[in-house]
């Protein structure tokens, strides 16, 4: 009976011991961004607790994630703001406390209330953007030349050139280069941008992802990164200072990046608390400045909490024009999407 | 007789006991998700997610999309090229090892081997990115020698350069144990008898060391043909494999049953390369 007694005791000992750690872990599915100690350690600090973070890339995969796990697993989501509407759609998101978070500061472009507001509940916030447009060496190529998008799939591309490895922004981008407002592209719309892809494809010496298309232009590979913008360059101008990117007069695409609390978190509370922390100036400062990538932070307060040589390179003084220039990101339905994946799959296999 | 039939079921119930451990890890990380895969292959994605539509219309894209088959022809040709090319650099360095090196040295030379398997796989696929690149060190010393530049970088050419290095290492590995069991005995018996090197080497080494270098091949082509990372990094987006196309059906989308499709194309193509292996394993002749 005492031994019996003895192990009940040290169970619900480790029982109890067990949810007091996990009551102190918050977990996030988030962008490489969201990693930098900058960011997150004033947060485990100040409320004691650990963040763990898993890193993702594209939402499929993350809603592959999200759909492998056990309801609760996670507390934070961090996702791209067109797809907002699709995981709200899916439950995975619930409400924000609006009155909490910082609406007033953020840029105007950044509200997004076509994205985060569904019948009439806010879901999600932004927290961060950026432009898919033309990275470049500037000791290479002039911004002259590159001031034409369509130069880049003529027949005399102003020098050697990659091509980021996502198909929405690029092919948003081929569509203004084509004149084509993103969010007007149809499916009839496709036979043209696939052939102008096709002569970008020509042009261009290899097709990658992140890391493969930062390597190509920081090692000199190539000239040109097609679909590139300050969240290649930005954070490399301090040792490459010729890397430099611009908006073309067709105009670029606008990414931005949106951050919620899943509805069913076992912690809503803190959870919330790590989305108003990231929306701090603090925060923001920390995350359009993380060593992943850097870019825009949604909230114009944090301009106070970064250097002048920080906002000259993410061009904080021209963030008016260049937001009135950009398209936001194409938001295909489902066969929209799957026709313009098919034809990314040609441009591939081309 | 009942004794030894009473032996007989007591070992064979000890080898089922002791094989059991194995059997069951097969069974739930092999046979089972390759049974769910196998389902969600003949799934549909639609807007509301994954729908069970039963249907085989994943395998008829595949079939009819000439981009798909274009991958899948993509990626048969590099793990040919690859495999036999690391056959052919393996078999001599194997040989070397195994027969010409004295004893003492032979354990620093497989260490050295294996050197290759010391660095994560991505990384290494990033290093040749960099010695390929136009401004790499390959061009470097070309340059420095006075010889003509060569455009190696974000090619087939690099890709299979990046997976023939790791699997020629892997295949000494292979090769070395089938080679280093032969009995010097035979190759001498052989050349008293009046064999010289060539005969000695076609009729008694190669056969004897066969199922080394068919294990090796298999498991180069099986690594080769699934592998993501080398195409991805050293193919630079211009030799669409059939791994960056089930990526692809994920990324975004989240298409896991025309991903699921795709894989069991994949498996296909290994299952049906393991067949050929064992036939020709199994001919007299060989």
């Amino acid at each position: 009976m005492k031994t019996t007694t003895r192990l009940l005791a040290v169970l619900a000992g480790t029982t109890l011991l067990t949810q007091a750690a996990a009551a102190q872990e918050l977990n996030a599915l988030v962008w490489c961004d969201h990693t930098d100690d900058a960011l997150i350690k004033p947060f485990e600090d100040k409320f004691g607790v650990k963040v763990n973070l898993k890193e993702y890339e594209g939402t499929g995969a993350a809603l592959s994630l999200i759909e492998q796990s056990q309801p609760g697993d996670w507390d934070v989501l961090v996702v791209d703001g067109i797809d907002v509407p699709r995981v709200v759609s899916a439950g995975i998101l619930g409400p924000l406390p609006v009155g909490d978070l910082p609406y007033d500061s953020l840029f105007p472009e950044m509200v997004m209330e076509e994205n985060h507001v569904i019948d009439g509940q806010t879901y999600a916030i932004s927290e961060k953007f950026g432009y898919n447009t033309v990275s470049f060496n500037s000791a290479a190529v002039s911004a002259e030349d590159l001031s034409d998008m369509t130069a880049l799939w003529s027949d005399n591309a102003p020098g050697s050139m990659a091509v980021y490895d996502y198909y929405v922004p690029v092919m948003g981008m081929v569509a203004m280069g084509l004149g084509i407002p993103t969010a007007d592209i149809t499916l009839d719309d496709l036979p043209a941008i696939e052939a102008a892809l096709m002569k970008l494809k020509d042009n261009a010496s290899s097709v990658g992802e992140v890391v493969s298309s930062q390597t190509a232009i920081a090692t000199g590979e190539v000239d040109i990164l097609f679909g590139g913008g300050e969240w290649v360059t930005a954070g490399l101008t301090g040792d490459l200072p010729d890397l430099d990117w611009l908006i073309p007069e067709q105009g670029a695409v606008r990414w931005s990046q949106s951050i919620g609390v899943f509805a069913d978190s076992k912690q809503p509370d803190l959870a919330v608390e790590f989305v108003k922390h990231v929306l701090s100036p603090q925060g923001q400062a920390a995350l359009a400045t993380s060593s992943c990538y850097w870019a825009m932070p949604a909230n114009r307060m944090a301009g106070a909490m970064m250097t002048d040589e920080q906002k000259a390179a993410l061009r904080w003084d021209q963030q008016v024009d260049y937001l009135n220039k950009a398209d936001l990101y194409p938001t295909p339905d489902a066969d929209l999407d799957a026709a313009m994946q098919d034809v990314w799959t040609r441009f591939l296999a081309h | 007789m009942s004794k030894t039939l009473t032996i007989e079921g007591r070992d064979r119930r000890r080898a089922l006991a002791l094989a059991a451990p194995a059997l069951l890890w097969t069974l739930v990380f092999f046979a089972l998700p390759f049974g769910v895969m196998a389902v969600l292959s003949l799934w549909q994605r639609t807007d509301q997610g994954l729908e069970a539509a039963w249907t085989l219309a994943n395998y008829a894209k595949f079939a009819s999309s000439p981009a798909y088959l274009q991958a899948a022809l993509n990626s048969l040709e590099i793990t040919v090229v690859v495999t036999v090319l690391s056959v052919a650099l393996a078999y001599p360095l194997a040989w070397i090892i195994a027969v010409e090196l004295p004893a003492k040295y032979r354990r620093l030379a497989l260490a050295l081997a294996v050197v290759p398997f010391w660095t994560s796989y991505v990384v290494r696929s990033y290093a040749w990115s960099l010695v390929l690149a136009k401004r790499g060190v390959l061009n470097g010393w070309l340059g420095d020698l006075g010889l003509p530049l060569m455009d190696l970088a974000n090619s087939r050419a690099a890709t299979v350069i990046g997976f023939t290095h790791f699997f020629t290492m892997l295949l000494t590995l292979t090769i070395y144990a089938s080679l280093v069991q032969l009995p010097p005995n035979l190759r001498r018996a052989a050349a008293d008898l009046g064999a010289g090197p060539v005969q000695i080497f076609r009729f008694i080494v190669w056969p004897l060391a066969l199922p080394g270098v068919m294990v090796g091949a298999f498991l180069t082509f099986a690594l080769c043909i699934g592998d993501y990372v080398t195409p991805q990094i050293l193919g630079g987006g211009n030799d669409l494999a059939l791994p960056q196309l089930v990526m692809l059906q994920i990324g975004r989308r989240a298409d896991l049953p025309m991903a699921a499709a795709l894989s069991i194309v994949l498996m296909a193509a290994v299952t049906l390369a393991y067949i050929a292996m064992a036939r020709w394993m199994k001919e007299p002749s060989k």
